[in-house]
């Protein structure tokens, strides 16, 4: 492991770092109806990530990763058009909302909407083409460092 | 089939095919061979929408159900629905050739992202809201980025840098027009600008706002003198690239440009339109002096990518049915033909190990059929009757005469005779002639896939030749259509 | 307030084309970013602005609380901003990869000879 940028910044974001990533599913969860949603819950994430990636070094957080983040941003996009075609195969226009509440018993009374769906989707589409980015402008910044 | 999954198998198949691509990294050879399947597909859902619209019907669908004002609209007419369809052959014919042509490494983003390139295109062509506009715009630009700058090559990031910094200027302004119409109207919906604008009253503010959306797709479209980035950028990328964008990006913006001037900016032709046709002759002249003085293949054809946008542009500013049936017919001609030159200069170029004229030779003699598949395009690039190009021209030329507008047709005739030249220029240095470098080891047989891409662009190209007179029957109900968009804007109101 | 944002955004856009003519690729990422703002800001004025509720619809309702805000123009700057945002990102790999290859950020350096070798294709002499 690359030894840590600063003993202090690693040990922060030990802390914040979850804390951040908490805080994005829980923009993403409130997103459909409220102020929110997949889009800023994922720049959050990918914030959360930049910091861990600075923190514990670029080879951490790839590490950390587990999937490359095209796959995950590929992943977001087939979300979204399985959001879109669901309308359609109910016979409605693509994209539109469709709503069915579920009971799980003594559970929760769940309302399952598409547009949560599709913002999942967003979710992660967005996580993924982010992180992208952040990794190519490190490993670019790394190249002429070096 | 429904109206609503017709009108979104256009944007939902290559989606769903460039994700299909990113999530099977494992299978690459699968990559290729899906592309080609879902343009094919793509050109079968273009072909039914046209079997529904080319009486002049008018399909809509809104997407997430929300009606007009609020929501967004994808509409199918004539004009649209044919661009979708020779999209498709186009992009088909791309991804046949790319099967053999793209280098492993890069492989996996140029198939991933190229269908996405498609669908906005597409979502460009279908959509009947002005924001959602700007929005596939901007898809279709950031998947050209990637494109453009893959592999990574010094010149390539130079052409990128250029191609990149021009564009997003002119989506910008593209933006701010949208904006300041959205303050003066209340709707971006275009149909309803469509009957909105009118009663504004106040053709001066319109004006200003017209003229930024001239600037913004004129840059895109590469008009004069917007054009410069282009012959900068075109020639860097793989000729898979190139052909594609050389195709495509422009006639969006063409198309754009045809959509908006006769939907929307029709409150004072004799200033909107008037400038645009001076705007089409300095293009059309600029653009082949530019390309007879070039000696390099990519370059010569990117100069004339820049003069035949012109003919295009005439049509519009002329502002006729005759007219605008000549931009229409000339738009789809020219994505067909210059496609295919593009593809044909690309094997030129592998077997000769250049794109430089004067390196080049033996072509005729090493490959006798594709000698004479380039003779296809490029004759009715140069509109040599009876290839389709000819009958384009013969449109625009009597549309002029019709509008008693001398210059510009005598300019678009002077034009023909400069572009004939410079497709004499590859055909007697680099076709004609024996190789340049006969100590070349003669590449080895040009891959059946490429063949058959050219061949199918060849045989569209004299297709459309063979058959101008019933494509101009359904391309005229379109042109009306565009002059009396009333069909246009009651389908999607009344929807 | 109109006439303020109407002199913001002029004054943003001057910004914006002074850093486009500068001679070094990251000025003219930084004014590409200062010009969608300047627009962003533009649309938002355009939109009329007003003292009113967020269009927010609260629980069990079906019309948000009169007067709101109009969402349109926060749903179009909300997409704008999104899409720079994306381009932007693009525009900043860009310049690094045009750092590490040709070793400048200077635009004419970058870009000004066009004399540069056409890039040869199969290895040709």
């Amino acid at each position: 492991m690359t030894p840590p940028v600063s003993i202090v910044l690693h040990t922060t974001t030990r802390f914040v770092v979850p804390i951040m990533l908490l805080f994005s599913l829980f923009l993403l969860l409130r997103g459909h109806n409220a102020p929110g949603g997949g889009f800023g819950g994922a720049l959050v994430a990918v914030a959360a990530y930049a910091l861990y990636a600075i923190g514990s070094g670029w080879r951490q957080a790839h590490v950390a990763l587990r999937r490359s983040p095209e796959t995950i941003g590929a992943a977001g996009l087939a979300i979204m058009l399985v959001s879109a075609a669901l309308a359609l195969l109910a016979g409605r226009p693509a994209f539109a909302a469709l709503r069915q509440d579920a009971r799980v018993p003594g559970l929760a009374d769940l309302d399952l909407a598409t547009p949560a769906l599709f913002d999942v989707g967003v979710y992660l589409a967005v996580f993924g083409s982010m992180i992208t980015v952040v990794l190519a402008l490190i490993h670019r910044a790394r190249v002429m460092t070096e | 089939m429904t109206d609503d999954l017709l009108l979104a198998l256009p944007l939902l198949l290559p989606l769903a095919a460039a994700v299909t691509v990113m999530l099977t990294r494992g299978l690459p050879r699968l990559h290729g061979p899906l592309n080609v399947a879902c343009m094919a597909a793509l050109a079968a859902v273009g072909a039914a929408l046209l079997a529904r619209v080319h009486d002049g019907a008018v399909l809509v669908t809104f997407l997430g159900g929300w009606r007009a004002p609020f929501g967004i609209p994808l509409v199918a007419d004539a004009l649209s629905v044919t661009m979708v369809l020779v999209t498709a052959l186009v992009a088909g014919c791309v991804c046949l050739y790319a099967l053999v042509d793209v280098p492993p490494r890069q492989a996996l983003v140029y198939h991933a992202v190229t269908p996405v390139l498609v669908a906005s295109a597409n979502g460009a062509f279908l959509t009947g809201d002005l924001f959602n506009l700007y929005v596939w715009f901007e898809v279709m630009l950031m998947s050209s980025f990637v494109l453009m700058a893959l592999g990574g090559e010094a010149p390539q990031v130079r052409g990128t840098v250029k191609y990149m910094a021009t564009n997003l200027v002119s989506s910008t302004l593209f933006l701010a027009g949208v904006g300041l119409l959205y303050g003066l109207t209340g709707t971006l919906n275009m149909a309803e600008l469509a009957a909105r604008v009118p009663a504004l009253g106040q053709p001066a503010l319109v004006s200003v706002v017209a003229v930024l959306f001239v600037v913004a797709f004129g840059t895109k479209a590469a008009v004069f003198p917007l054009f410069s980035w282009l012959p900068a950028s075109y020639p860097t990328p793989p000729v898979a690239t190139t052909a594609l964008f050389a195709g495509l990006l422009t006639k969006v913006a063409v198309y754009a440009l045809l959509r908006t001037f006769t939907l929307i900016f029709v409150h004072d032709v004799g200033f909107t339109h008037g400038a645009l046709l001076w705007i089409a002759g300095l293009t059309m002249v600029t653009g082949v002096l530019g390309a007879v003085a070039q000696d390099e293949v990519r370059r010569l054809l990117s100069f004339h990518i820049v003069s035949q946008i012109g003919y295009m542009v005439m049509g519009l500013a002329l502002l006729s049915p005759l007219a605008l049936l000549g931009a229409i017919f000339f738009t789809i001609h020219n994505i067909l033909a210059k496609t295919n030159l593009f593809l044909i200069g690309g094997v030129m170029a592998r077997l000769g190990g250049s794109f430089e004229l004067k390196r080049l030779g033996g072509f005729y003699r090493a490959q006798p059929l594709l000698a004479g598949l380039f003779l296809v395009p490029a004759l009715a690039l140069a509109g040599v009757p009876p290839l389709s190009g000819f009958w384009g021209k013969l449109l625009l030329a009597r549309a002029g005469l019709e509008a008693a507008e001398y210059a510009i047709v005598a300019a678009s005739l002077a034009v023909g005779l400069l572009t004939l030249y410079s497709m004499m220029k590859i055909w007697s240095q680099a076709v004609l002639p024996a190789a340049a470098d006969p100590a070349r080891p003669p590449a080895g047989p040009v891959p059946r896939a490429q063949l058959a891409a050219i061949g199918v662009l060849a045989a569209s190209t004299l297709a459309l030749s063979a058959l101008a007179w019933p494509v101009c029957v359904v391309l005229g109900r379109a042109a009306e259509g565009l002059l009396a968009p009333t069909a246009y804007i009651e389908a999607v109101l009344r929807a | 307030m109109e006439v303020v944002l109407a002199y913001v955004v002029g004054a943003l856009v001057t910004l914006a084309v002074l850093l486009l003519l500068r001679r070094s690729l990251v000025s003219v990422v930084v004014g590409l970013l200062v010009l969608g703002n300047a627009v962003n800001l533009l649309i938002m004025t355009m939109g009329r602005l007003t003292r009113a509720a967020p269009p927010l619809v609260e629980a069990g309702a079906v019309l948000p609380e009169e007067p709101f805000a109009n969402p349109l123009p926060q749903a179009f700057v909300l997409t704008a901003i999104v899409i720079n945002f994306g381009l932007l990102a693009f525009s900043l790999v860009l310049t690094a990869s045009a750092r590490a290859i040709a070793g400048t950020v200077d635009p004419h350096e970058l870009v000004g000879p066009e004399d540069t070798p056409p890039a040869r294709v199969g290895g040709a002499a």
